[in-house]
């Protein structure tokens, strides 16, 4: 082993890789206009929250914020990740441009309309 | 490297959220754990701290009214109860669900403190969809300096 490889060994022990972000549950729903997700992302505030959309991938993130006292000691722990992220892809009729979310009390609320043309017609029947 | 070898982040999230699942229906033994430890993914999530003045309660309950959230503190035992409701809409025969992962109903959970708590001093705030609930320490359970003669 030269000295590089130690220099390099030890710059990982040194930053250990950060827990894996958490999946948040989500419940889903489709009506005649478009689709509603809504996830759970506790301790996510507006500022840390991320919807992105590329090309018909939707990518939820956000970073956990819970400040915490100074010499806080964590003696029990149900969630360590300190980041959500989940993707979804969108189905054609979708129109991603128009995507609305809302973020209230760590609970994220996308509202994903249909385009105008997808939306269910009543088709006549003609009676001949 | 050999990056592209290792299983990616994103997978294993995903094999945690199966295991969550599969979890609540079928419940594994806990033989060493505390006689209160619940299933894994419990609503809500608590995490529990120390400082030295403080213990420190962090309970993951998003999407509830504080209001409606019934928080005591008794021999130890902080006890967090409420309801939350779903965020589908009930009885309406024109939507399709996809996905029904979030908690709905209600819930209770019951953590013991670690130490000996003082139940006069009790801080509760709600934000960004996490409970806090900072209790103070009863003096005889802080660290003290002991002089050496």
């Amino acid at each position: 082993m030269n000295a590089h490889t130690q220099v390099a060994s030890r710059e990982t022990e040194r930053n250990p890789e950060p827990p894996a972000a958490l999946v948040p549950p989500v419940d889903i729903y489709e009506d005649e206009t478009g689709f509603t997700l809504i996830a759970d992302l506790p301790g996510v505030s507006k500022e840390r929250l991320g919807v992105k959309v590329n090309g018909d991938n939707l990518l939820i993130e956000g970073d956990v914020s819970v400040p915490a006292p100074q010499g806080l000691e964590l003696l029990y722990a149900e969630i360590l990740a300190s980041s959500y992220r989940r993707s979804f892809t969108l189905s054609r009729e979708l129109d991603a441009s128009k995507i609305e979310a809302n973020l209230k009390d760590g609970v994220l609320r996308l509202r994903i309309p249909k385009a105008e043309e997808a939306r269910p017609r009543k088709i006549e029947i003609k009676v001949g | 490297m050999n990056t592209s070898l290792r299983i990616p982040r994103d997978m294993l999230a995903e094999f945690e959220r199966l295991q969550q699942q599969l979890d609540r229906v079928f419940p594994r033994s806990h033989s060493a754990d505390s006689i209160r430890a619940t299933a894994h993914g419990e609503f809500p999530a608590i995490n529990i701290g120390s400082t030295a003045d403080t213990i420190e309660v962090v309970a993951f309950a998003p999407g509830i009214d504080a209001k409606s959230v019934q928080l005591s503190i008794d021999k130890g035992l902080l006890t967090v109860a409420g309801e939350r409701k779903s965020g589908i809409p009930e009885g309406d025969d024109r939507i399709s669900v996809y996905a029904q992962e979030r908690f709905a109903g209600p819930f209770r959970r019951v953590v013991s403190l670690p130490e000996d708590v003082d139940p006069g001093r009790v801080n509760a705030s709600y934000r960004d969809g996490f409970l806090r609930v900072s209790v103070g320490k009863r003096e005889s359970s802080k660290p003290r300096r002991i002089e050496v003669q």
